[in-house]
């Protein structure tokens, strides 16, 4: 008999080793529900969930519809765009307005880091973070873990490397809280000026070239390069970005060991990752998608559970 | 608390024993029949229906674990969350006679519940239903078991629990538990 310590799914930085168990735990049941041929329970039913999206989303979006419906819940999309947002309506106003129609759940993705946080002070629904800006995103780095404990039978232990733009990824940072709540070791690579000027305080391991993090790595978490959050020049050219810090199948192949290839997507092929090592042996890509349905199954049913 | 014995481990042989032949008597070699255990208690039940048919008849009658934690209507309702369990069916329920086993017949919700579940895997061609015990004139739902090994009349405030060896329990046992207020 457990339950999740939190009502409002904001951050991995607020959630215990145990809840992070307990949802890989549940996840596992609703992945074999996944592979039934009525992929389909009434858990949610007299639930209504909105999903609302400020910011742009493919994956992360149609996965919580589809857990959603899976869980059979009433659904509501919202986005920013073609909505009154544009004529001035404020936050708070527009989730209320979502609320008056008796809505029991938020699952909300915001450009502004601490928009969910914020909400959660105000409203009554439980509220589930699909992203806020630079800040969180707790269910990738969710679905990033049970991914690596479906490989490597275990997160504890591991040495996990995070390569790319780590100064604008929200899933970096949820990756280092879920990866060392867990046990894991991690590191984080990138050009300088690409890395948070204080991420050794949070524990982990610097590296600039690489090649080395390669070496070091049992698991390579790889980011994209996100041009729409960047303010001002960070390197030359995504060319020379490419030259020094995009992998290959080759480079993965000249590694005397074997290690696992991952990215929360979209992809920005020939720039971080090349066609060949996105679609090697090494690469779980796809596997994490799967697995993403399942984890947001989870987090919803164990947050409708707290109520 | 109290807790009073009202099946110990030999009688619990016996009726085991005996459900076994009823099966047999209505499923013959088991072809076409296989077993659900209901999760989490039922489990057991249908581990040790499963022994003693493999020890009269010499095969193995084909048993699966059915969880139907997602499928109850209690959820939200209930003061205690539920942890679910692990299905385990490695068989098509499709066309086969299915017989749902579980240790306790109280409310019928969480058979009522099962039969939704098991719809997931294929449509039987039966569902019977057998328990150790069913409390009478407890029911929520028009349930009613096929098999019964031992109809208890209890209060609302008692609980009927199964025991088994090796599961933290040192014998075999049914007991009826009364709270008392200390």
């Amino acid at each position: 008999m457990q339950e999740l310590s939190v009502r409002h799914l904001l951050g991995i930085k607020d959630i215990t080793p145990q809840d992070i168990q307990l949802i890989f735990e549940t996840a596992d049941n609703f992945k074999d529900v996944l592979n039934r041929p009525i992929k389909k329970v009434p858990s949610l039913r007299d639930i209504t969930i909105a999903n609302v999206f400020f910011e742009n989303s493919t994956r992360t979006r149609l996965s919580f519809e589809l857990a959603e419906k899976r869980l059979s819940a009433d659904t509501i999309n919202f986005s920013s765009s073609g909505s009154s947002v544009k004529k001035g309506e404020t936050l708070l106003d527009t989730v209320n307005n979502i609320l008056a129609m008796k809505v029991d759940m938020i699952v909300m993705r915001h450009s502004s880091p601490g928009a969910p946080h914020f909400l959660s002070k105000h409203i009554p629904a439980n509220i589930v973070n699909a992203g806020d800006g630079t800040h969180e995103h707790p269910t990738q780095a969710l679905l990033d873990s049970f991914s690596i404990r479906e490989r490597l039978g275990e997160v504890a232990g591991k040495r996990v490397v995070i390569i790319g733009d780590i100064l604008h990824s929200r899933v970096a940072l949820s990756n280092i809280f879920a990866l060392q709540k867990q046990g894991a070791e991690v590191m984080v690579c990138g050009p300088i000026t690409l890395l948070p000027k204080y991420i050794q305080q949070l524990g982990v391991k610097v590296e600039t070239d690489v090649r080395k993090a390669l070496e070091w790595c049992d698991v390579a978490n790889v980011l994209r390069i996100q041009l729409e959050r960047q303010q001002m020049k960070y390197f030359p050219s995504l060319r020379e970005y490419t030259l020094y810090y995009g992998i290959d199948k080759k480079m993965l192949d000249s590694l005397n060991k074997e290690i696992v290839l991952m990215h929360p997507g979209p992809i920005n092929r020939g720039v971080e990752l090349s066609s060949d090592a996105a679609d090697s042996h090494h690469s779980i890509i796809l596997n994490q998608v799967e697995n993403g349905v399942a984890i947001r199954m989870a987090v919803l049913y164990l947050l409708a559970q707290r109520g | 608390m109290q807790k009073r014995l009202i099946v110990n481990h030999q009688l619990l042989d016996i009726m085991v024993m005996r459900l076994c032949h009823q099966l047999i008597e209505s499923h013959g070699d088991f072809s076409d029949s296989v077993i659900l255990g209901l999760q989490p208690r039922g489990k057991y039940v249908a581990q040790r229906i499963q022994r003693t048919l493999a020890s009269i008849l010499g095969k193995q009658v084909p048993t699966g674990l059915l969880d139907t934690t997602f499928h109850r209507d209690d959820f939200r309702r209930r003061d205690t969350p539920i942890t679910a369990n692990a299905t385990k069916i490695d068989f098509l329920v499709e066309g086969k006679n299915v017989i749902l086993v579980d240790d306790v017949l109280y409310t019928g919700r969480s058979v009522r519940a099962a039969l939704d579940a098991m719809i997931a895997y294929g449509r039987p061609a039966s569902v019977e239903l057998l328990v150790l015990v069913d409390r009478l004139y407890t029911r929520h739902l028009p349930i009613q078991p096929t098999y019964v090994g031992r109809k208890v009349n209890s209060l609302l405030s008692q609980r009927v629990l199964v025991e088994w060896k090796g599961e933290q329990a040192e014998e075999d046992a049914i007991w009826l538990i009364t709270k008392t207020d200390e």
